[in-house]
């Protein structure tokens, strides 16, 4: 029986949680939207140059950048911006299923969880790219 | 394919519009098919506009958490992700991810092809075999005990119990499948597969949307890193994301209403020679 409960519980959360995420992606998918209409407004007949990688000339690779480039309304800084929520959204779901964990009183899986979120925090703390 | 110097001069805007488009079908294709919108972006992206691999896998990653979170609110309403078992192996997959995303740079872009066209035939190999479900009920693995990963989920006949079986196995699978997705950028959705359906026994309805919530998690373990090293250029991040999401909701549109079978076979077709490209590309060092 209470195992059904769990179920239904997991359930209300899980419900509140794929909202959330559609939320994230439409919210991050406008920004990218705008940012990409002030992009080409200013950009559009310059010419493209991708066919090398080149980390030294890629701009608004980190979040501080993102946000300078945000003050001075540059479409790709706005672009990069959407792309960092994107990248926040399923983050966010896995505080959340921490908090989950919490109320269920399952401290496993808070173990578990904090270690995932542990990792990527880790990964953001920008340690990683020389 | 067609070589790059066709494409060598283009104007942003013109770019803008083709990779929009392409995006689109990738979308498309890759919600149809089951495959993920990367698998397909990638190969567009390099072989016919000659876009840098690294640049198309930071693209192609963006596009992943879009779409898995997009469809996972879609997946909600079902109700049976196994949030144990995707937090539990996301342990494997966010470890393995940055390891693959942090040392994809140090790997000659031409291995990455052939890499790439290797997981796309097996990708497609995949897509066309036929699905055995191995679930049941024996709940004697102790580590699945241990971890509360046994579960249930809703069928016609009221709640089906499921059992969880060799965990490391899994566990480990899923690692490569972490390493894979960072290295090219791809949800590595038929190695996930491998692990929760084949080694784990996991039934399909939970590892579907299981394997779905983990994507999102992993994808963006990654991306940071690309992030970080340049690798996602708003100028192809923005058409990819844009079109591949659109793409991706009118593929899950459709799918509902079309059997897809005949329509997997000419994909898997399509994918196979669009992998054996890479793999040429590759080998002759044109990638």
């Amino acid at each position: 029986m209470s195992k059904e409960k769990n179920f239904f519980a997991d359930r209300d959360i899980q419900v509140i949680l794929g909202t959330l995420l559609r939320v994230g992606v439409i919210a991050s998918m406008t920004v990218v939207f705008i940012g990409g209409l002030v992009y080409l407004a200013f950009n559009h007949s310059e010419m493209v140059n991708y066919s090398h990688f080149d980390s030294v000339k890629a701009g608004f690779s980190t979040v501080s950048d993102i946000f300078i480039g945000l003050g001075h309304l540059k479409g790709s800084a706005i672009i990069q911006f959407g792309v960092l929520l994107l990248i926040f959204t399923p983050i966010m779901r896995v505080v959340f299923s921490i908090f989950s964990f919490l109320i269920e009183r399952d401290y496993l899986y808070v173990l578990i969880g904090a270690f995932v979120l542990c990792v990527i925090l880790f990964s953001l703390s920008n340690k990683l790219v020389g | 394919m067609f070589g790059d110097s066709i494409f060598a001069a283009m104007s942003v805007l013109l770019f803008t519009i083709i990779v929009l488009l392409g995006a689109f079908v990738a979308g498309l294709v890759g919600s149809l098919t089951g495959l993920g919108g990367g698998v397909i972006i990638i190969p567009l992206l390099t072989l016919v506009l000659g876009v840098d691999i690294h640049y198309a896998i930071g693209a192609s990653i963006i596009s992943v958490i879009a779409t898995s979170s997009g469809s996972a609110a879609a997946y909600v309403k079902e109700g049976i992700t196994n949030i144990r078992i995707g937090m539990f192996l996301e342990i494997a997959t966010t470890i393995s991810a940055i390891i693959g995303a942090v040392v994809t740079v140090y790997i000659n872009p031409s291995y990455i092809a052939i890499i790439f066209g290797l997981i796309l035939l097996f990708s497609a190999a995949m897509m066309i075999r036929k699905k055995i479900d191995h679930s049941d009920n024996d709940t004697s693995g102790r580590l699945a005990v241990f971890l509360k990963l046994n579960g249930t989920y809703p069928t016609e006949n009221g709640m089906q119990n499921y059992a969880v079986h060799n965990v490391i196995g899994g566990f480990l699978m899923m690692f490569v499948a972490g390493i894979i997705s960072g290295l090219l950028g791809i949800g590595s959705g038929a190695l996930k597969v491998i692990a929760m359906d084949n080694i784990m026994r996991i039934p399909f309805k939970v590892s579907t949307t299981t394997s779905n919530f983990m994507m999102g998690v992993t994808a963006a373990a990654s991306a940071i890193v690309y992030l970080h090293r340049g690798q996602i250029d708003p100028g192809i991040a923005m058409p990819v994301a844009l079109g591949v999401l659109t793409g991706a909701t009118v593929g899950s549109k459709i799918l509902v209403k079309t059997k897809t079978d005949k329509l997997k076979i000419i994909f898997a077709v399509v994918v196979a020679f669009l992998a054996l490209q890479m793999i040429y590309n590759g080998l002759t060092g044109r990638l």
